[in-house]
């Protein structure tokens, strides 16, 4: 049933897009752009939180002070990602809880990459190098999404993700003119990762099922194969600048279409990984479980303390 | 009213004010139990403790906003919410690709 | 960028005047005088340092543990601003003592590229560490970790504040960068622990039993080294035992105002005639290096 003021209200929302503006929390909005938005965010914020997991597995051991404090530094920042992105997410009208329920229930997913182990020191670079770098490229064109609160959320986080993304180089590149035991670490780091990172922009286009409706709603600007591609034309030449060999002997220029042929992943591995059977899902959000249900007795302290303070603002003494 | 599920810390909007001579601006969000917290976490958030700047915070739920457009008489005043829907929506299981 | 604890601002180069002597990672001293002042000790002054560089070296790494393990994110990036703090002082001091006195450092192969610092981090064995055991232990829950920091910091803030007038001025410089950080650090720990103590009747029980673990511990912090003797003698250092009253009362006002008895566990005792100082340290330090010295070792010739 559409009544009068609601075709209004459309007409407005869709011209606000046509003149590519943002939409801002107050203004209607269709259910179903919505639920898009809230889905999208909500697995972005996710796979910031969870991402914090493979690499904080590193922060103990990390072989030296300074790569001690850039990890650590750089993980805390993740967390700081994810919570813009809830924040984001909630001028939705949902809540951080809510999400983090849905996430640790298995209701809301998070990007897949993050389902592989990390094994060896290396990891943590290649993590910032290839990983970062695919998100950078998923990102960037993000902060022009039609959604005021995404995109502002956007921008601060991709700020921070390229120094993500080039101390991660630094490192390999570090590693690379080390020892050979360390050149082989790295090789050995970057063929694992290679086929999860081209996953990470989603199967393509003839498969993806959110695509088109998003794109037409402005909260993608760019389909799942373009910045794939985009992203392997940006890292070969930095495999090259680096020494190792990306594992894809398929990997060519092709003068034609002015860009890179590229060996497409295992997108069965893929559907698996997401659906559930990846190497470490169930780790991943063990871990999230344990700490959300390991804070909850802190956090209803907080709250049941500031309750306190509310109703006895001037009492200083002892409550026992 | 915060329409914050039982047990959730409220939300705070947090406002910083870069260098003297500045305004404050509004820089994000953040969850509290209370108002001394919330000044502290936006600190520690915000402005990684950046000595000089000053910070505001205040409850989400505490501010009152203009509708989107006052206007138009077709928008009636939309209430005094920051954001225009605070009920939770069920998302749908089936959530492929990031 | 001008986050004061920004691990990344190195890799950009860009001058930087929140640190203490810029930041350099190749080279924390880089470019700082390090001539000992007339009548310091080198070897005294090293092994001051390496207390104070190690204390905060392994706290840092007990709290960094708490990454994606805090009770909300609020809390992870407060807690890992703590544990970057004194990342950042352990780097400091432990490019101290080596400058001081070389000898402390560890031997490596031939050609090892590994910085001074990073070798007395990584390649010394648990009873090398002159770190007190009550920084050590696991962290236990979020009250333990609470109670820790607060003693800890409240002992160190008074430490830094003295040690500003350091005649050593590479050791005062870190104790004035340090004192503005610390002070942060005890008002959060001072804010959970009233917090807790006052909150739920689960949080009270945990927050006394936090400070039950930690408490037996917290004397070894004002026990006055050898070291510390010297160093106090020679003006480079702070005695330890004069600090007790003043951090006492400031224990007293939060234990106050959190409604919170004085623990009344006795303390723990040394090992032999030694403790953390002397190298004589818990079972928790030889884990917590065996983990944290793994890939360093595995490495000894690596860059990083």
């Amino acid at each position: 049933m559409t009544t009068a003021p609601a075709q209004a209200e459309e007409a407005s929302f869709e011209a606000t897009l046509a003149r590519h503006d943002r939409i801002e929390p107050r203004d209607w909005m269709p259910e179903r752009y919505r639920a898009t938005l809230v889905r999208q965010i909500a697995q972005h914020a996710h796979s910031e939180i969870i991402g914090m997991q493979p690499e904080g597995a590193w922060i103990t051991r990390a072989p030296s002070l300074r790569r001690k404090a850039i990890l650590l530094a750089k993980v805390q920042d993740e967390a700081g990602h994810g919570l813009y992105l809830y924040s984001a997410c909630e001028t939705l009208g949902v809540s951080r809880q809510e999400l983090t329920e849905k996430l640790i229930e298995g209701k809301q997913k998070y990007s897949s990459i993050f389902n592989y182990p990390t094994l060896s020191y290396a990891d943590v670079g290649t993590i910032g190098w290839l990983v970062d770098g695919a998100a950078i490229c998923n990102q960037v064109p993000l902060c022009r999404t039609s959604y005021g609160p995404y995109g502002r959320a956007m921008i601060r986080v991709c700020k921070e993700e390229s120094f993500h993304q080039r101390q991660g180089f630094e490192l390999l590149a570090t590693m690379m003119r080390g020892t050979d035991a360390q050149r082989a670490m790295v090789q050995e780091s970057v063929d694992r990762f290679w086929w999860p990172a081209l996953m990470m922009f989603g199967p393509p286009d003839a498969d993806s099922s959110h695509t088109a409706q998003s794109m037409a709603w402005g909260i993608k600007r760019d389909t799942n194969d373009e910045l794939r591609q985009k992203f392997v034309d940006m890292t070969v030449p930095q495999a090259r600048a680096l020494g190792v060999t990306l594992p894809d002997p398929d990997l060519v220029w092709n003068d034609e279409k002015g860009g890179h042929d590229f060996t497409q992943p295992d997108w069965a591995e893929f559907r698996d990984v997401v659906s559930g059977s990846g190497p470490c899902n169930a780790q991943r959000v063990a871990h999230r479980r344990r700490a959300h249900e390991d804070g909850a007795w802190v956090r209803e302290a907080a709250s049941a303390f500031a309750r306190r303070q509310q109703q006895e603002p001037q009492q200083q003494e002892a409550v026992s | 009213m915060s329409g914050a599920p039982q047990g959730e810390w409220p939300l705070y909007e947090v406002f910083v004010r870069g260098k003297r001579g500045l305004n404050h601006v509004h820089v994000g969000s953040l969850h509290a139990a209370d108002d001394r917290m919330a000044v502290h976490n936006a600190r520690d958030v915000y402005t990684r403790r950046n000595e000089g700047v000053s910070i505001w915070v205040v409850r989400a739920d505490a501010i009152t906003a203009s509708s989107p457009d006052e206007k138009d008489p077709l928008f009636a005043p939309a209430g005094d919410k920051v954001y225009r829907h605070p009920t939770f929506y069920d998302i749908p299981d089936d959530v492929p690709h990031m | 960028m001008t986050d004061h604890t920004s691990a990344y601002d190195g890799l950009l180069g860009d001058d930087s005047a929140q640190w203490a002597f810029g930041q350099d990672f190749e080279d924390p001293l880089a470019g700082v005088d390090t001539t000992l002042a007339a009548g310091v000790d080198g070897a005294a002054l090293a092994a001051y340092c390496l207390m104070l560089g190690d204390d905060a070296l392994v706290h840092s790494h007990r709290l960094s543990q708490w990454a994606s393990n805090a009770p909300d994110l609020e809390e992870d990036i407060a807690l890992a601003n703590i544990a970057l703090d004194l990342l950042g002082q352990a780097r400091l001091l432990l490019a101290r003592a080596a400058a001081a006195d070389p000898s402390v450092v560890p031997a490596l192969p031939a050609g090892s590229p590994v910085p001074p610092e990073d070798a007395l981090a990584f390649f010394r064995d648990d009873a090398d560490f002159r770190n007190v055991r009550l920084v050590e232990g696991e962290n236990g829950d979020f009250a333990v970790t609470t109670a820790r920091l607060l003693l800890f910091s409240t002992h160190r803030l008074a430490l830094l504040e003295r040690l500003r007038d350091s005649v050593d001025p590479v050791l005062a410089a870190i104790a004035a960068k340090g004192v503005k950080e610390v002070a942060y650090h005890r008002d959060h720990a001072a804010r959970w622990c009233v917090t807790l103590a006052r909150g739920t009747e689960e949080s009270r029980r945990r927050m006394r039993a936090g400070l039950d673990v930690v408490w037996p511990l917290h004397h070894e912090l004002f026990r006055t080294h050898p070291v510390e003797a010297t160093a106090a003698e020679q003006g480079f250092g702070v005695d330890p035992a004069g600090l007790a009253a003043d951090v006492d009362v400031l224990l007293e006002q939060v234990l106050s105002v959190g409604g919170l008895d004085r623990p009344t566990v006795p303390p723990t005792g040394p090992l032999g005639r030694g403790a953390g100082r002397d190298g004589r340290h818990t079972e928790a330090l030889g884990r917590m290096l065996a983990e944290m010295q793994v890939v360093a070792r595995a490495h000894p010739t690596g860059r990083w």
